[in-house]
């Protein structure tokens, strides 16, 4: 079924320079797989095409259950001369967070109520 | 078993010192670890150097020093800063001057050395190209319009300020996570290529770095966050170090906040780009072979750092002048609170435009629908927001041009669509800085690193 990932994953994202950049972690060690297969590079630059976003590179972290995400060029040339509201790109992650992937309905946190 | 205690001090130009009273009272720290410094702040403190040439430092560390230090003396405290910014004499100028007035007692080092603005051509004639380390793109674009350059320093020099006698070691553009390597290899003799145990002390002066960050707060997440417990108290973490590079990482008794694998986790990534080639100056880190254990309570415990040697050149962080930002705002209640601003946006861009004017770049936001979430706002709201406000932005070479935007929008209060608040004034042009990250061969810029001591 269709999950969102704030159902299953949390994620904080910074700046560096012209890149923005998120990290997206499940609370458990099923869900990690489920991101690790769901979460690719192809996803990623399709939902952050609008943000004018260069290339994206992905290194999963199997001993913190993570996947490190940079979007290249995001930043309108970095936050001191982004137009932008959020300049220094603190919502990307929640924007990820909105993203939906197929996920198994029985993961851990959708069992939670 | 020796152990050290560093403790977080401010994780940006501006944040509350307050919470570093906890963990100087009962967190049993030994060191404070003050970061103030970002990309973004190099850029304002050179807007105030170019106001008045006395500043140009974190002026948020004298007020900080100020209402902490009787009690930091008291339990043989010590900070490490760098709040220097682009002055670290200037720094320690005001500091010296506000510890004088109180008649208080210290030993307070500089390190400098690391701006390099005035180096450039010497830097380019020993060979160093300086080009842009993403694009490649030769500095000679941007070298007229250069306002700032600034390599980032590693923790040696932190540590030799500390075995000369400093209480207080104040420094321009030092590494942030170096603030806690530095007193690390001091205390314990840590040889300077011992890769895993430099890796170690990056990790938690990585930790360290982001205050509040690394306690639970913007704790990243759906629902979660609102189960960070009482973060008008939040404590700003605490790394008990073991010789080996081990550590425990916690907070201080009876404050807010939370300190689990969650949230330290995010905060190990944050601002990270390659996870398993970390770059500090002292050190290259890979984060896949740390292991946390959450022991509960606010406790968990961080192993297993490795490291590759230091990289052979150091990265410079520059700023450079890109042009003017004119900003405009105007919101609107219900009914149709979006429809009106989208309207305002078409009757700003036809005034723009008969103006004569031609801005590089026009940025609309709608605040309270996607000046936050860009595209991946929710649409279906779009039409039912209880009210919204109309954001835009132009960039433009020409100051005249930035400023005059700003005066466009409150014609509309009166001529515009209906139900309008937020007229609270025009706001000015304000000048856009590039950042130009490069790099430089290490031994030109250490060889003029500077530190002084002055006992005050």
């Amino acid at each position: 079924m269709k999950v969102p990932l704030w159902k299953i994953a949390h994620a904080r994202s910074g700046d560096k320079a012209d890149r923005a950049d998120i990290g997206l972690f499940a609370y458990d060690t099923e869900t990690y797989a489920v991101l690790k297969r769901e979460v690719t590079v192809a996803r990623l630059a399709q939902h952050f095409a609008a943000m004018g976003a260069g290339p994206v590179e992905l290194w999963p972290l199997d001993n913190i259950l993570a996947l490190k995400i940079v979007l290249n060029g995001a930043l309108q040339g970095g936050a001191a001369r982004s137009l932008r509201m959020d300049n220094l790109g603190k919502n990307v992650a929640a924007q990820l967070l909105r993203m939906e992937i197929e996920a198994p309905e029985n993961l851990p946190r959708l069992l939670v109520k | 078993m020796k152990t050290v205690r560093i403790g977080a001090g401010l994780g940006f130009y501006g944040d509350s010192w307050r919470p570093v009273r906890a963990s100087i009272e009962r967190g049993g720290v030994q060191y404070i670890a003050s970061d103030h410094l970002s990309e973004l702040t190099l850029a304002i403190l050179q807007k105030d150097r170019q106001k008045d040439p006395s500043a140009g430092y974190a002026r948020d560390a004298v007020p900080m020093l100020a209402g902490l230090w009787p009690l930091a003396a008291k339990h043989g405290v010590k900070f490490i800063l760098n709040a220097g910014g682009l002055n670290p004499q200037g720094a320690r100028e005001a500091i010296a001057r506000a510890f004088r007035d109180k008649g208080w007692k210290a030993t307070i080092a500089t390190v400098s050395g690391d701006s390099v603005l005035e180096r450039i051509d010497e830097l380019r004639a020993a060979g160093e190209p300086l080009a842009h380390m993403d694009s490649g793109e030769s500095i000679d674009s941007v070298r007229e319009r250069m306002l700032f350059a600034n390599a980032y320093l590693g923790a040696q020099p932190v540590a030799e300020a500390l075995a000369r006698g400093a209480d207080i070691v104040l420094a321009g553009r030092v590494a942030d996570a170096a603030l806690t390597l530095g007193p690390l290899a001091h205390e314990f003799g840590w040889k300077w290529d011992d890769w895993n145990r430099m890796a170690a002390g990056l990790t938690l002066g990585h930790l360290l770095e982001c205050s509040g960050q690394g306690s639970g707060g913007n704790f990243g997440s759906a629902g979660e966050w609102a189960k960070v417990p009482d973060y008008a108290h939040l404590g700003y973490p605490i790394a008990e170090v073991s010789e080996n590079g081990s550590a425990l990482f916690t907070k201080p008794p009876g404050t807010g906040g939370r300190v689990s694998f969650d949230t330290i986790r995010q905060q190990l990534l944050y601002e990270v780009h390659n996870p398993h080639a970390y770059v500090s100056p002292d050190v290259v880190l890979d984060m896949g072979t740390l292991r946390f254990d959450d022991e509960g309570d606010d406790r968990v415990r961080i192993s297993g750092a490795s490291g590759a040697a230091r990289p052979a050149r150091l990265k410079i962080v520059a700023g450079y002048q890109d042009g003017w930002m004119g900003t405009g705002m105007i919101g609107f209640a219900w009914p149709e609170a979006y429809a009106k601003c989208e309207k305002s946006a078409e009757i700003i861009r036809t005034l723009v435009k008969e103006r004569g004017w031609a801005p590089e770049e026009i940025n609309i936001e709608y605040i309270g629908y996607n000046s936050l979430l860009g595209e991946n706002a929710d649409p279906a709201y779009r039409d039912q927001l209880n009210e919204c406000f109309l954001r835009m932005t132009i960039r433009t070479q020409d100051r005249r041009v930035a400023d005059g935007f700003g005066r466009l929008f409150p014609w509309l209060g009166l001529s515009g669509p209906p139900y309008v608040g937020s007229m609270k004034g025009v706001q000015p042009a304000k000048e856009l800085l590039g950042i130009w990250p490069t790099l430089v061969a290490r031994e030109l810029v250490e060889k003029d690193v500077k530190i002084e001591i002055e006992s005050i």
